[in-house]
């Protein structure tokens, strides 16, 4: 194999590189002003809830943090391509660099420094204000919002294949569909009657799985009336693309009156119901065959 | 080899490849119970169905199943009806399954019908209790949801091999629901009834043709 | 075991025997034949030993009955290939041989062949097949979400298609680098004569076609509505073609097993003079640390499957919550197993993308050390992020920050493949072969994958991303944008060498630019409507996204059709035009490209001695990758030294 000396015509790699940077600082400001400004308003999951927001917020971060190490790299990689290309059939050597020990540093030192902080910042977005940003934490929430009034307790039951929700503050009245009062904090218990389900509202900014025997609670404070659709995100069964249903958001007036309402259309089924509990046990295991 | 004979491997291989996947998609993608239509009524359409406890027949004897019938009064071993847009369907179901219970006992209310009724053997109800329930026939996203009361474990005569006939134990349960707009919605059953499998989740309650199926609306 | 076994010949007999003569022994037709005969003997037995056991027999689906047939259909393949005869041989006291590796001639390649470079080649076969099944059922689901409803498919065949589909390209990508190109390359690369254990690297590729078959029986069964991961407890309920994926999965975890501790047997024992750790090509190095995740992941995975055909056989409730289990146990168990297998994935793939650029960019490799850490740091940061999946599921909620953290973590030393990969570019002579434009394919598609990544392993973020198809958008950019690239890198750049042949040039570019465009127009709009609150895994969607679904949809099948492009170059390559390929097409330092075309059985004629190492592109005074001694025999003589 012919080892050629490094070929004579190879600058240094400073210009190519001060070009660079250049490219990718005008590039990386733009793409960040868009990011920010123009993608960032219409980010998901929008602003219907707190944790919505605060979502919303943690996505235009890191969508602006990601942009220049998408422009860096594509950058690099199409600028090497076209700077860099060897055409014809010459077997042509490049220039012998087996590594840059500062350059090794400073990537590992950078990038190790981006990503703890970044993990600092989904940290205190957790414990911060929305206290577990929505997401379901188990039967023992670490962190829970205060609001003036305690949080408005509904649990969430999965079962194959629909979604059904009780009020425990209203005698544990059980029905089809949920509205909860705006403004307030509501605790959603999440259980299920048989196999794993995960209650997902994309507009509330929140998901937590439905496991049957266990309680999964969700905090969420809805900023105004509206309402907003939920689906099941975890795999189960047969039906599962169809369980989904729409929620509403009411004023506290008027969700007053549709919880009593509730009350009194489902008298007659919630004096069939098992006592409120936060989880219930699939039974029977088995059907005598 | 020569060409040709390499050109006829290759083209015999081909044919052999398409014809696995024409198998695969006629023999298990699109296999589908056959659709049956509603018996025409005055202002809608006429829906009988039966439900048994085992069907009897392969390629499985032990399952429950709906069944449908027909405008000759023919049985068909289907789940999928089809019944008339913005009209009112009677639905009458002869029930021959024993009770196993709801594990949700709020779907003991009869929702979605016209009046949110139903009669069992005559008499019209607004619920069962949640222990009598054999079944539900229920459309959730037309709101319909109607449980069905088993027969008494006890009765004599029961039935074990569908279709089964008017003599055997059962309870006749009829309701009307308005349909609206034409479009494909799944009903299925929210007692779990599959026998011996776990949860009473399994099997027949997870299969289209059995206690799932698909109600559209044309 | 001694080479000296190698100089045993055994005599051939002088006559060939008939052709259908030849078709009688221990292959592929017995073994298919006991397989068959296997699963009915084994089902009949299943039968009778559940007699009066009501929980198996009222369902009409006898679990016991069907995991009998399923093992005795194994155990009656393995036998007919002939996996028992040198046990028995040397409990009979016969002594100890390799000659399976001694065989000559296609037959070859339909039975037990201790050669890696058979070995190498069923697998390349195999695989290819069976992701084309699997790319098949992705077009049939891409063609049911043309609309946002039920159409073309009800519901349990399109949860079944995309069981299917799941299951299969995880079982069989799993092996899609290391199946084919490792078996074949590494022991070439190291100086070595054969694999460490030449018969368990036959067994780990006999396992993987029951494997596919039996998944493919699901079908037969019914389907199995639990997606690749076969979430308990809906497993447990699910109807018989859960077996199959149960089974089959099992099946393939035992074969990755077995190739991760083969590959880590054969790379640490059997280098040869002067392959140190710091000359070892760096594709050696990314099959090393996916032998480590296979070897300590995989049986977890078998395991934790066990326990599932437990439950729905034996009766137990290792998942049921109300009898003294817990679904949590499963979701934990399987990605303790799954999130390395993330990077089973990725990391042959970061072996190959980087073991190819500084062949085309004629420098070399940027940052050796650097990569074989950033390897050696995925691996192990792979065994301590499993819980991200579980995220939102209700586990103990202070353990998120310590998963959030580690996450993260892992894209630091995934970052140092980037910077290698475009450090090895930088200033290099660029070629834009077949090989490398997949190669330079990869870090973009990987890159988006990545990213993508950091917002799944962010909480809030992962609270609303989790579970919709932003998740199957990034998996599918770092699997497929990733592994498959470097895997179609892997095979212009390789199968060449591997068969002699050159592939058509124009219509690989052709295959290149379909691939990479379809791919990015199938899956870039998919974050987008996982984003816009799409679930995975439905068939009913919103219908204000089917504008995007269908754009998906079409791209995709242009993106099947790419696919279909390299197969017709692969038969017209390699059936019609057989054009010859040179011994060193690609000038590479490499040494398996130092070696004539076709490579001779032993590989070696005398044990290399390693001179340097192998990027050392236009470093003056380099001496050759190796000292071959006398120059090995051209041509396809083989056996006899």
């Amino acid at each position: 194999m012919t080892s050629n000396l490094a070929p004579a015509a190879a600058p240094s790699g400073e210009p190519h590189i001060r070009r660079l940077i250049v490219i990718w600082v005008v590039l990386s400001a733009i793409g960040v002003a868009l990011v920010v400004f123009a993608l960032g308003p219409h980010m998901p999951p929008w602003t219907f809830s707190d944790e919505a927001r605060d979502q919303r917020n943690i996505n235009i971060m890191l969508a602006a943090l990601a942009t220049p190490v998408l422009l860096a790299v594509w950058m690099a990689l199409v600028y090497s391509i076209v700077a860099f290309r060897q055409r014809g059939v010459a077997i042509v050597d490049g220039t012998p660099i087996h590594g840059g020990g500062r350059l090794e540093v400073a990537w590992i030192v950078v990038t190790t420094l981006i990503v703890v902080s970044l993990a600092v910042a989904g940290t205190a977005a957790l414990f911060g204000t929305t206290k577990g940003a929505g997401g379901g934490q188990g039967p023992d929430p670490l962190a829970v919002p205060h609001g003036s009034l305690p949080p408005l307790q509904v649990q969430v039951i999965g079962q194959q294949w629909a979604w059904t929700f009780r009020y425990p503050a209203f005698g544990g009245v059980e029905t089809t569909q949920i509205a909860i009062p705006a403004g307030r904090v509501i605790a959603l218990h999440v259980t299920s009657l048989d196999v794993n389900h995960s209650f997902w509202a994309i507009r509330l900014g929140v998901k937590a799985d439905a496991i049957p025997g266990s309680d999964n609670v969700a905090f969420v404070r809805p900023r105004r009336p509206g309402s907003f659709r939920i689906r099941c995100a975890e795999l189960c069964g047969l039906w599962h693309g169809h369980m989904f249903t729409t929620g509403l958001v009411l004023t506290p007036a008027a969700f007053s009156s549709w919880i009593r309402r509730q009350v009194v259309a489902n008298a007659a089924a919630t004096r069939t119901l098992p006592p409120y509990s936060t989880h219930y046990f699939p039974e029977p295991l088995r059907r005598a065959g | 080899m020569s060409r040709g004979a390499r050109l006829l491997a290759v083209a015999g291989a081909t044919a052999v490849a398409v014809a696995l996947v024409a198998i695969y998609v006629a023999d298990f993608l699109a296999a589908n119970p056959t659709p049956l239509r509603a018996a025409p009524a005055p202002r809608g359409a006429q829906l009988t169905l039966q439900t048994v406890a085992s069907y009897g027949h392969d390629p499985h004897p032990d399952w429950v199943s709906y069944l449908a019938r027909d405008g000759s009064g023919k049985w068909h071993h289907t789940t999928i009806f089809k019944v008339p847009a913005h009209a009112l369907v009677r639905v009458t179901v002869y029930q021959y399954d024993t009770a196993t219970g709801l594990r949700n006992p709020f779907w003991s209310q009869v929702r979605g019908t016209v009046g949110n009724t139903m009669t069992v053997d005559g008499r019209t109800l607004h619920a069962l209790p949640p222990d009598d329930a054999s079944h539900t026939f229920a459309i959730p996203e037309l709101g319909v949801s109607v449980p069905l009361k088993g027969v008494g474990d006890n009765a004599p005569n029961q039935c074990s091999v569908a279709p089964c006939t008017a003599a055997q134990a059962h309870t006749t349960v009829t309701f009307t629901f308005r349909t609206g707009n034409p479009g494909r919605f799944r009903w299925q059953c929210f007692v779990p009834c599959a026998a011996s499998f776990v949860f009473g989740n399994g099997g027949p309650m997870q299969s289209i043709g059995w206690m799932d199926g698909y109600v559209q609306v044309v | 075991m001694s080479d000296v076994a190698f100089e045993q010949h055994a005599p051939r007999p002088a006559a060939a025997p008939p052709w259908w003569r030849r078709l009688i022994g221990f292959n592929l037709l017995a073994a298919s034949a006991l397989g068959i005969g296997g699963w009915f003997l084994g089902h009949w037995v299943g039968t009778r030993i559940t007699i009066g056991m009501d929980s198996q027999l009222g369902t009409d689906q006898n679990d016991i009955a069907t995991f009998m047939g399923f093992l005795f259909a194994v155990s009656g393949w393995l036998i007919g290939l002939g996996f028992l005869n040198y046990p028995l041989g040397r409990m009979l006291g016969r002594p100890p041989s390799l000659r399976e590796k001694e065989e000559e001639g296609p037959g070859r390649y339909f039975r037990l062949c201790t050669d890696h470079k058979v070995v190498g080649m069923q697998y390349f076969v195999t695989i290819l097949l069976f992701f084309l099944i699997a790319g098949l059922n992705a077009m049939f689901i891409r063609a049911e979400l043309l609309t946002p409803k039920e159409k073309l498919w009800n519901a349990n065949q399109y949860l079944s298609l995309v069981g299917l589909h799941g299951t299969m390209m995880l079982m069989m990508m799993s092996a899609a680098i290391l199946g084919p190109f490792a078996n074949y390359f590494v022991p070439i690369m190291i100086g070595a004569r054969r694999m460490a254990f030449p018969r368990l690297e036959s067994l780990s590729f006999w396992l993987v076609p029951p494997a596919g078959l039996i998944l493919l029986s699901a079908v037969a069964l019914g389907g199995f509505p639990t997606g690749w991961t076969g979430y308990a407890p809906l497993a447990n309920t699910a109807r018989a073609g859960m077996d199959a994926y149960l089974f089959a999965f099992a099946l393939i975890g035992l074969s990755m097993t077995i190739v991760g501790a083969n590959m880590l047997a054969t790379v640490l024992t059997m280098r040869a003079p002067g392959m140190t750790w710091t000359r070892l090509p760096i594709f050696v190095w990314g099959v090393i640390c996916t032998s480590v995740l296979m070897v300590l992941a995989a049986p977890v995975l078998f395991a934790t499957l066990s326990m599932v055909a437990l439950d729905r056989t034996a009766d137990t409730s290792f998942f049921l919550a109300s009898a003294g289990g817990s679904p949590f146990l499963y979701t934990n168990l399987f990605w303790f197993f799954g999130h390395p297998e993330v990077y089973i994935l990725a990391l042959p793939g970061f072996g190959v993308v980087l073991e190819i650029l500084p062949v085309f960019s004629r420098k070399p490799l940027w940052g050796y050390r650097l990569a074989v850490a950033g390897m050696l740091g995925v691996t192990l940061l792979s065994f301590m992020v499993w819980q991200h999946h579980l995220f939102v599921s209700g586990m103990n909620a202070d353990l998120r920050p310590f998963y959030m953290l580690t996450t993260e973590l892992i894209s630091v030393p995934t970052g140092f493949i980037f910077l290698n990969g475009l450090g090895t570019l930088w200033r290099g002579r660029i070629r834009f072969t077949v090989p490398m434009l997949f190669a330079m394919a990869f870090f973009s598609n990987f890159l988006i994958g990545g990213l993508s990544g950091v917002f799944l392993s962010d909480v809030p973020s992962d609270v609303s991303t989790h579970g919709s198809y932003f998740v199957m958008a990034h998996f599918h950019y770092t699997i497929m944008g990733g592994l498959v690239f470097a895997l179609f890198a892997a095979t212009y750049y390789w199968l060449p060498k591997m068969t002699g042949l050159r592939f058509n040039e124009t219509l690989a570019k052709i295959h290149f630019w379909g691939m990479f465009v379809f791919f990015n127009f199938t899956f870039a709009p998919l974050f987008v409507a996982g984003m816009l609150g799409m679930p995975r895994r439905v068939s009913v969607y919103s219908s204000s996204l089917q504008g995007i679904n269908d754009f998906v949809s079409v791209s995709a099948f242009l993106l099947g059709l790419s696919m279909l492009v390299f197969l017709i170059n692969l038969v017209y390559s390699t059936v019609f035009a057989r054009v010859p390929a040179e011994a060193n097409p690609w000038h590479s330092r490499g040494l398996e490209f130092q070696l004539p075309t076709p490579i001779p059985v032993r590989n070696f004629e005398r044990t290399p001695v390693i001179e340097s190492g192998p990027y050392e592109y236009g470093v003056p005074g380099a001496p050759p990758v190796a000292a071959l001694g006398r120059p090995a025999v051209a041509g396809g003589g083989g056996s006899s030294p």
